[in-house]
């Protein structure tokens, strides 16, 4: 079987992220494995042979058959609100892959790394810090993630209490949590120079959400004096 | 293999026109780079031949915009398994760039002003199969989609149409670009879809 060839996945179990977003555990027997960023393609069969596929992150690093996909439901499209919401435990379904070399996290880089979240955005982003902490790297991990409200917070327990050489800092665009000190409002230069690290330090940049907050983000960052070449991105589409 | 996904039917939607294999129609013109969107001025702008012989052909924006152009509709089709129909551009066929041109190379490397690079055979760019486009849809090409210019090879997966591009060079070897390198098929046919290594 070649590295690239459907595979037979089925649906072990799942875990709602937020009311329009989970979390689907898969098994794919003889999964090659995988580097933290890459995605796959996962590819759905009608009864009548029609056929729909669709690219998603991989949300957990490499662990045998287990592979994890977090997907956030768009309303009026064909394959995201089948995954969310019809799929059943032990349904079968084909993806393939792992693919993508450039958008991806290597757990032998020391250099400091930050990350730069937009909504479901921080799936391939969370591969990687989970990875961090499971090959044990002391990688000086930041992130930055920017969401509508508290309710939209995937991987919310992990976030909070994130592990010794990681800082979270959390960007509410729409409705800040009761108490906060800082007003809802866009990702900005400021929050990118504060919560950041500064350019000098050369920090390997991931930038991953819909299209438009990964233009925007991708050029505060050039303005801010980071190299292009170590401004990785990765587009899901349109917000 | 045929594995059928209990309860999923999908959204068909009416077309009067096929798709290459797993690609479906998009409204929007969605965005796939690997990096930031260089913003480039036309001012420093230079578009540049190189032979294998290292001989050097290079245009200034301006005498670019001199150059005979032509207005190409065509379907695109990305390796992210969205296709547009019947896009309109402006630009410059291939077959312009190089009728001055003396080679007996067989492929090109194309070269984007952010490092981006990918590989084509010579005959895929020739006889009207190719451009160096400057307008969408009537408008300046703009930054995010490629602009100030853009490769336009649109019988190839959407990648091969180097956006911010600055240059070709030929030669006698057939070298991987920047995705190439990483698992993307060489030649890239969505009619075939040859979307990665081994397709
Ligand atoms: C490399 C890559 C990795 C991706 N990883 C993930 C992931 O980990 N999790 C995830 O949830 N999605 C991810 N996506 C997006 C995913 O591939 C689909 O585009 C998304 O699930 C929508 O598919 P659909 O069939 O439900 O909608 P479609 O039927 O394709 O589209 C329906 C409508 O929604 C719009 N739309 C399409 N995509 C989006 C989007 N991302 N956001 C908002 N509106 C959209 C379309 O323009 C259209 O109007 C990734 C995309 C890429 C390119």
């Amino acid at each position: 079987m070649g590295r690239l060839d459907w595979r037979v996945a089925r649906l072990a179990g799942h875990r709602d992220e937020t009311p329009t977003a989970r979390t689907l555990l898969l098994d794919v027997p003889g999964w090659p494995g995988h580097l933290a960023g890459q995605h796959v393609d996962v590819r759905l069969t009608a009864q009548d042979g029609y056929r729909a596929e669709r690219p998603y992150s991989l949300a957990a690093p490499s662990g045998g058959d287990r592979v994890e996909l977090t997907v956030q439901r768009i309303g009026d499209g064909e394959v995201s609100p089948f995954l969310t919401e019809e799929m059943r435990i032990g349904d079968p379904f084909e993806l393939r892959g792992p693919i993508g070399g450039w958008f991806v996290w290597r757990p032998a880089d020391p250099a400091p790394v930050l990350l730069i979240a937009g909504g479901s955005g921080i799936v391939p982003l969370r591969a990687m810090l989970r990875a961090r902490e499971e090959v044990g790297s002391r990688a000086p991990f930041r992130l930055i993630y920017s969401v509508r409200t508290p309710e939209d917070v995937y991987y919310a327990d992990e976030l909070r209490t994130p592990r010794p050489g990681v800082d979270v800092r959390l960007v509410y665009t729409r409705k800040a949590p009761d108490g906060a000190r800082t007003a809802p409002g866009r990702l900005g230069l400021a929050e990118l120079n504060s919560h950041g690290w500064p350019a000098e330090f050369a920090p390997n940049c991931f930038v991953c959400g819909p299209t438009g907050f990964v233009e925007t983000v991708a050029d505060l960052l050039l303005a801010l004096g980071h190299d292009a070449r170590r401004v990785r991105t990765e587009r899901f589409g349109p917000a | 293999m045929d594995i059928v996904t209990p309860g999923f039917r999908g959204r068909r939607r009416e077309r009067d026109r096929a798709l290459p294999p797993g690609q479906y129609l998009a409204e929007d013109f969605p965005v796939l780079s690997a990096g930031p969107t260089p913003r480039v001025r036309p001012e420093g702008w230079r578009f540049t031949i190189e032979t294998e012989t290292g001989e050097t052909h290079a245009w200034t924006w301006a005498e670019f915009l001199a150059l005979p152009a032509e207005t190409p509709r065509v379907d695109i089709h990305c390796v992210t398994r969205w296709s547009k129909l019947d896009t309109e551009w402006r630009g410059v066929a291939l077959d312009t760039l190089l009728a001055g041109v003396d080679t007996a190379a067989d492929f090109v490397m194309a070269h984007s002003f952010d490092g981006y690079t990918t590989n084509v055979p010579l005959e895929d760019l020739l006889d009207g199969q190719s451009w160096i486009a400057y307008e969408y849809d009537g408008e300046p090409l703009d930054s995010e989609h490629g602009g100030p210019a853009r490769l336009l090879v649109p019988h190839l997966y959407f990648w091969k149409s180097a956006k911010w591009v600055r240059g070709l060079t030929l030669s006698h070897a057939d070298e991987p670009g920047f995705w190439e390198s990483s698992g993307y098929h060489h030649y890239g046919d969505p009619w075939r879809e040859q979307r990665y290594q081994g397709d």
